[in-house]
Formats: C-alpha cells, sequence, structure tokens
C-alpha cells in the first residue's frame, strides 16, 4: 500500500505541474487564469512543483463562476470546440457556471470502471431519475448509459422549483411535485423498456420504493439490478436503511460530488463497519482533503473532523482548494484508491446561515 | 446522550429515520384497532395503574431496570433540569394520570366513550356520530420541560395510538410513561418511538394525520393555520393588574413570583409578562428583590431552581438580546444590583442566566414582548384601556382585578386563551380544562349520521 501512495502521489504532483503549465501559457489556459496571474504578479508556472504548493492560491471563490462572459473560461486551446456550461445552484440569483467539453464524459468513463458488470449489465438501458436541465449530471448519466452500451430514459424534474417550495414552506406542493416527478419514474418503468440501471437521489430513490412497496411491488420486482445514487447528503444510516428496507439485494453504490469536481465513487461498505461511506475523488483529477476550519493549510489528522477541501485539475477546469459547504472525516488510502478519502460528508455545521438541502 | 456538564455518556440512543417512519406509519391503523379491542373505561384504568407504575417502579430501559430516582438523575443529566425539578414534573404526570377519568370526562362534556368506539350512538335522545381524525397522534417532543407531556396522556383512553420523536436530550419521559403504558397492559403495537434527527420529526408530521409538535416562534410561524398539526410554541403568559387592584400589589406578589419561578421559567405557562398602569418600578424592585439573589445550585441540591443552558452558545445569546432590549430608554435592569454584573455564567458545555426582571415604561419597549427560557419577567406600564390591545398573543392570562367591565373585556379578549380571573398564578393549572384547544376535538370529528 506504501508504494501504490506514494507512485500516487508522484503522479499527482506531475499532473498538477502540467495542468498549471497548461492553464498559465498563454497559448493554451483561459483569460480568467491568464488575467488572475497577471494582477497577482506570480507565475505559478515557475512557483507550483507539486500539490503542495497550490497553497500559494489560497482559496478559490466560487462568486467568481457566476455570471459572464462565460468564454473567459474557456482555455485558448479548446476555443474552437464544442463547448457545454453546466449551472448549479441558482434558486435565487445568478447560477454558478462551469464550462464543459470532455470532462464529463471522462469523468464518468472512468466512474464506469468502478461499476460491477453483474449489477450494471453492460447493453442495458438506464432510468435518470435527478435533476433535469442545465446540470452536468443529466447529460453524464445519459453519457454513463451510452458508453457501457445502453440507452438512458429520463425525466422532468427542476430541483430549483423543489428549493423554492421548501423555502415557501409549501409542503403540500413539495409532495404534489415528488408524486409527479415519481409518476414519471413509474410510467418509465412500466413501460417495457428493460431498465435495469438507475441514478436517483437518497430521497427519490426511497420515494420510489414506498410507491412500489404500495403497488405491491418493489424496486428488486422492477427489474432493476443496479444504482448509482448521490446528488443530496446520504448518510451510513439512510444507507443501512435503503440495504435493509428498501433495497432487497439490488446493488447501490453512493457517489459524493457536484458540477465543480466531478464524481468521487465509494469504496465498499460493510454492516459490520455500520454502514459508513467513504468516498475517493477520481485523483489527479480531483482531490479531496479534510482541512482544519480554522487552519485551512492544515489537513486534519486521519479520523479527525474538517471542513472538505476539494481541488479539480483538468485541462477544461482549474479549481484550487475551494472550501466545500460540507464537513467530514479524513480516512485513510484504499487499496482501490491510494490516497486520501472522506467519510461522515454532512452539511459544515458552523456555516452562518444553514443552507437547504435539496429533497429532490 | 451526553452529561450536560461533564460531558460524560449517560445513554445511547438509536436513531430512526424518516424512511423508517414512513414505513411504519403505513401500518398505523393497527394501533387503532388494537386499542379499540380494549373498552375506553379499562384503558382509563390500565393508564391510571401506568400512573402509579411510572412513579414507584422499576422499567426496563435498555437492557436494564430503571428505578424512579434512575429517571430523574438521568433526566436531569442530559437536560440540565435540576432534580427536584424532574421530580416535580414526574409528580405532575403521575398526578395527571391520576385523575385521567375526570379529565376526560370534562373534555368530553361526559360523553359515553363507547359512541366514540362504535363512531355513534344515542346521547339523551340523540344520535350522535364522531369520527376519528387519525389512529394515532403524532408528536414532535421538545427536550424543554418535561411537563409538556401532560398533554397527550388522554390519548390512549380515546383509543387513538402514540408516535413520538422525543427531544434529542429528553427521551427518558415518553419511554418510560410508555413502559409504564405497556406494563400496565396497554397493546404494544398502540405506541411508536423514534429518536433521530429533526427529518424524523417531519416525517411524523407528514404522514400522521393529527399531530403536535412544539417549538420556537419559527416553528409556530411555519404550522399556524395547518389543520393536521397543533403547534405549542412559546407562551407569552402574563398577569394584568386592574386599576381597582394596582394600589394593593404587594397582595399579590406570591403569584407573581411563583409565575415567573416555577420549573426554572421553562414552561409556556410561566408568566414573561406582568402588566399595570402604575406602581412598575415598585413591582419590578420587589420582584428582583425576590428573584434577583437567586443563584445556580448543583442539580442535585433540594433548593436547585435554576435549570442550566445545554445548546451552545445559547445562554450567551439570549445574554446579548436582553443587553440590546436594556439599550432603549426607559426600560432598566431592576436585578441588576443583585446579579453584580454577572447575569450569566457560562461554563465550557453550559451556561446559566440567572433571574432576571425587567421594567418598561411602555408597552412599545421590545422587552415588553420578550419570553426566555429562564425566570425572566418584564414589568410593563400601560394603560388598563390600551392593555388587551396591546399584549399581543397570551397563552395563559391572570387578570387581577374586581372591575366587573375589565373582566368581561378579559373573557372576551381571543388573544388570550386560558384565563385566570383572580390571582391564580399563571402556572397554575386545572387539568380538567382543556389546553390550547380541546384534544378531543382536535381527534375527533363530529358529524351527521343517520342509520335506517
Amino acid at each position: 500500500m506504501a508504494d501504490a501512495v506514494r507512485q500516487a502521489r508522484e503522479e499527482l504532483d506531475t499532473w498538477v505541474r502540467e495542468v498549471v503549465g497548461w492553464h498559465f501559457e498563454p497559448s493554451t489556459g483561459c483569460p480568467f487564469w491568464l488575467e488572475w496571474a497577471e494582477r497577482s504578479g506570480w507565475d505559478p508556472r515557475r512557483e507550483v512543483e507539486g500539490f503542495d504548493d497550490l497553497k500559494q492560491f489560497r482559496h478559490f471563490d466560487d462568486e467568481w463562476l457566476r455570471g459572464g462572459p462565460v468564454r473567459r473560461w474557456v482555455p485558448k486551446a479548446y476555443a474552437t470546440r464544442p463547448i457545454y456550461v453546466f449551472e448549479t445552484g441558482g434558486t435565487t440569483g445568478v447560477p454558478k457556471s462551469r464550462i464543459n467539453i470532455d470532462d464529463f464524459r471522462i469523468d464518468y468513463e472512468l466512474f464506469s470502471k468502478t461499476l460491477p458488470d453483474d449489477c450494471f449489465p453492460p447493453s442495458s438501458n438506464w432510468l435518470m431519475l435527478g435533476p433535469s436541465g442545465p446540470r452536468r449530471l443529466r447529460l453524464a448519466v445519459e453519457h454513463l448509459a451510452q458508453y457501457r452500451g445502453g440507452i438512458c430514459f429520463s425525466l422532468d424534474l427542476d430541483p430549483r422549483w423543489v428549493i423554492k417550495l421548501i423555502k415557501k414552506n409549501w409542503m403540500e406542493h413539495l409532495k404534489a411535485y415528488q408524486a409527479h416527478v415519481i409518476d414519471q419514474a413509474m410510467t418509465l418503468l412500466s413501460a417495457n423498456h428493460d431498465i435495469k440501471c438507475l441514478f436517483t437521489t437518497p430521497k427519490l430513490l426511497e420515494a420510489l420504493a414506498s410507491r412500489l412497496e404500495v403497488d405491491g411491488s418493489s424496486i428488486k420486482d422492477t427489474g432493476i439490478t443496479g444504482i448509482f445514487s448521490g446528488g443530496t447528503e446520504f448518510t451510513p444510516q439512510w444507507n443501512r436503511f435503503a440495504h435493509e428496507e428498501l433495497l432487497d439485494g439490488v446493488y447501490m453504490t453512493p457517489t459524493y460530488g457536484n458540477t465543480l469536481m466531478g464524481l468521487a465513487p465509494s469504496a465498499p461498505y460493510t454492516p459490520e463497519d455500520s454502514y459508513k461511506i467513504t468516498y475517493y475523488a477520481p485523483q489527479p483529477r480531483a482531490v479531496i482533503q479534510v482541512v482544519d476550519a480554522d487552519d485551512t493549510d492544515r489537513v486534519v489528522d486521519y479520523g479527525g473532523t474538517g471542513r472538505v477541501m476539494i481541488t479539480t485539475l483538468t485541462k477544461e477546469f482549474f479549481l484550487p482548494r475551494f472550501l466545500e459547504r460540507d464537513e467530514g472525516e479524513r480516512e485513510g488510502p484504499d487499496k482501490r484508491y491510494p490516497w486520501d478519502g472522506v467519510s461522515g460528508v454532512r452539511p459544515f455545521g458552523r456555516l452562518e446561515s444553514p443552507m437547504t438541502v435539496g429533497v429532490y | 446522550m451526553l452529561h450536560f456538564a461533564t460531558g460524560e455518556p449517560v445513554a445511547e440512543v438509536s436513531q430512526a429515520n424518516g424512511g423508517l417512519v414512513a414505513r411504519d406509519l403505513r401500518k398505523a391503523q393497527l394501533a387503532r384497532d388494537a386499542l379499540r379491542e380494549i373498552p375506553c373505561a379499562d384503558l382509563v384504568r390500565m393508564v391510571q395503574r401506568a400512573g402509579e407504575l411510572f412513579l414507584s417502579a422499576d422499567l426496563p430501559i435498555g437492557d436494564a431496570l430503571q428505578s424512579p430516582d434512575d429517571f430523574v438523575r438521568q433526566q436531569s443529566a442530559t437536560t440540565g433540569l435540576p432534580e427536584q425539578l424532574c421530580r416535580m414534573n414526574m409528580a405532575k404526570l403521575g398526578g395527571v394520570l391520576a385523575q385521567l377519568d375526570q379529565i376526560l370526562a370534562a373534555l368530553t362534556r361526559e360523553l359515553d366513550l363507547g359512541i366514540l368506539t362504535r363512531g355513534f350512538g344515542d346521547e339523551d335522545g340523540v344520535l350522535r356520530s364522531y369520527q376519528a381524525a387519525s389512529p394515532v397522534l403524532g408528536m414532535v417532543l421538545p427536550s424543554n420541560s418535561p411537563g409538556v407531556h401532560s398533554l397527550w396522556l388522554p390519548v390512549v383512553p380515546l383509543q387513538v395510538g402514540l408516535v413520538f420523536k422525543p427531544g434529542p436530550q429528553e427521551p427518558w419521559t415518553p419511554w418510560r410513561l410508555s413502559q409504564a403504558f405497556f406494563e400496565a397492559g396497554i397493546p404494544r403495537q398502540s405506541i411508536s418511538l423514534y429518536p433521530g434527527e429533526a427529518e424524523v420529526g417531519a416525517a411524523v408530521l407528514s404522514h400522521c394525520p393529527r399531530s403536535f409538535i412544539f417549538g420556537g416562534q419559527a416553528t409556530v410561524d411555519r404550522y399556524r393555520g395547518n389543520p393536521a398539526i397543533q403547534v405549542h410554541g412559546p407562551g407569552f403568559s402574563k398577569i394584568l393588574i386592574g386599576d381597582d387592584a394596582v394600589d394593593d400589589w404587594e397582595q399579590y406578589l406570591d403569584p407573581m413570583v411563583h409565575s415567573v419561578l416555577v420549573n426554572s421559567g421553562r414552561s409556556c405557562i410561566n408568566c414573561s409578562g406582568i402588566w399595570a398602569s402604575r406602581h412598575t418600578r415598585e413591582i419590578a424592585a420587589a420582584l428582583a428583590a425576590r428573584l434577583g439573589p437567586i443563584t445556580p445550585l448543583p442539580v442535585d441540591d433540594p433548593k436547585a431552581e435554576l435549570a442550566a443552558f445545554t445548546v451552545p452558545g445559547q445562554a450567551e445569546a439570549i445574554s446579548g438580546d436582553i443587553d440590546r432590549v436594556l439599550e432603549e430608554d426607559d426600560v432598566e435592569d431592576a436585578t441588576a444590583s443583585y446579579h453584580g454584573g454577572r447575569r450569566l455564567t457560562s461554563h465550557e458545555r453550559y451556561g446559566y442566566l440567572r433571574p432576571t426582571v425587567i421594567r418598561c415604561g411602555s408597552p412599545q419597549a421590545a422587552a415588553a414582548s420578550k419570553e426566555y427560557m429562564f425566570p425572566f419577567v418584564a414589568v410593563v406600564e400601560c394603560p388598563q384601556n390600551e392593555m388587551i390591545g396591546s399584549i399581543g398573543p397570551t397563552l395563559v392570562a391572570t387578570g387581577i382585578t374586581r372591575d366587573e367591565a375589565f373582566r368581561q373585556s378579559l373573557l372576551e379578549a381571543t388573544n388570550i386563551d386560558r384565563l385566570n380571573l383572580g390571582p391564580i398564578p399563571t402556572t397554575q393549572i386545572n387539568w380538567l380544562a382543556p389546553h390550547e384547544g380541546n384534544i378531543v376535538d382536535f381527534l375527533f370529528r363530529a358529524r351527521a349520521f343517520q342509520v335506517a
């Protein structure tokens, strides 16, 4: 394991040098970072030799992603490529935007390698029971299905409206909207589309299982054999509940991620470990660290609690040291992922105004 | 759960989640079905017996038995409530259970409870029909005062099941009462207890057709107007002294002190405002002389009257809020000289606030409408004819007056729930009277019914 950890670290440092070189080279980098370097008065290409040197960037401010011109984020090397823009937030005000070219495809192709074929059979069809609209997840799951040889069915779900309903305390409307979403899923699952794989959020999985149970059926009875779940907070307790009460042996893999980082898969969990979920970033394309909330240059000890900090390192997007609105415990390397992970991910308790966690 | 002062573990409580609650509640009718097999009169006898067991028996908890003394110590350890107040609340609940037959007779206006079981029946030659609005009553319970559990005690004899989401620091009372109920013969499938996070409370409210929730003003605002949910929030209870009685204010000092202090000021029925048209400085000074010297004592001290604040930062935040309202003109802290600048005592894991009496020169002062979870009272100067229009929502009002016109105005004031006429402490409850709405009306709907 020690050799694997050392090798992974060397690969990360090499990749950091390559990515920083790319983003701060005038012929390839994007206007945002090139202008940033000019203003900051130092040249990251010369001073960044490894991952630890990214501390010199302090922290990425996600407010920079609000508003345009969006092309300031497009690397010059990709200026003529078709560009996607994915959004996050935006219930009120201007959403944060991230440009994408191939990153979502690459991330989900890497993730695909973690899915067992017996539960996610190649060529089988998928249902995307999650947010629609200007979201990376929507296209990424479809690409995952296609990459694995299947076809992805999707439905309409506007998470911004869901968050508005919660904020307005329109709970009856919230229930009705959730029922509307589940209605769409039930229709697709009953339409002889041979759907075997599902993406969904914990709350929607619970709602779907509940509806099926009321109808005398179950997740397993629909023919679904594999579930990739994520998008909202995912507790060990809920994980256990899902396995004991909802899934009846159907495989489910929790994930952690967002538009800014990509997708962090989870290591296998067991009842003996209280269904603890540990996520590992798709290093070196992204890195998760658990840092001291009061001294964010310091990574907490293994098992210690801290704020989640992510760094995204792709040639499309450079996001150094972004402090997430989550906290968790630092976990050691896993044989599949020989670098640090994070468990117990939950909203960062110290944030002054508690944010609404979506129920979509 | 941890000891509020030492941080040592007191108990390990398994946690439910919202999905579990939702699934279980699909079978809620089983709770009512089990209870309907037992006549109401027998259920009343069972819960009365349960009251005796609650007060005196060793009852199961985890893999051990809990004695009454264990209960008191454990409840005090996690809530910060002095043990003597835990005992007081325990006795109160036992007392309510002992007189449950009379309470039900009063709340149902002596209805034959068999009519509720059958759904219809003859009462004095009139065909009556009642429909249960829910097979179970959901309850999202607080941690601040065990006395609130008295509100749901009449439910089981009405053949309606119970679904608890206990307060995070106070699962003790619903657990022990449930065990006493089971021991007395109440069917186990009629009571469910789900400790957990806020999502569990939300699931209880969402899946029970009738629920109680206890909380702060934000909770009240959120659920106000929802016919399925009865919200119990701040009481803003008050004593209003009429012009005819105010010159004799010294005679009423004892009920005033009692109303503010009992149960460490944690109840919605504790008095947070004393309103009078004159003598407010003298009243505030006299109250301060009685309340100001009271200091925190160890929880096992029989003379301890103050409960600790166990939520980090809460005592500090309240003390800061009081400092802010004191910045207004014509608002003064009558207890300041007794506190010696130390209203707040902060410890690593908890804090105490000493009883505080504020005198306000007018109802417009922010302090006049404050309520906090400790012995705090604002003595507010206000002309008698402006009182009812200025006091705002008031759970318990004690009107000290013999002025018939003022008494009539108090009787007709719709912003007052419970009304006491005469020098009765706001905390003195007549259990035969409804509290914040009649629970029978909340659980049963009178309806037209004909049979041929």
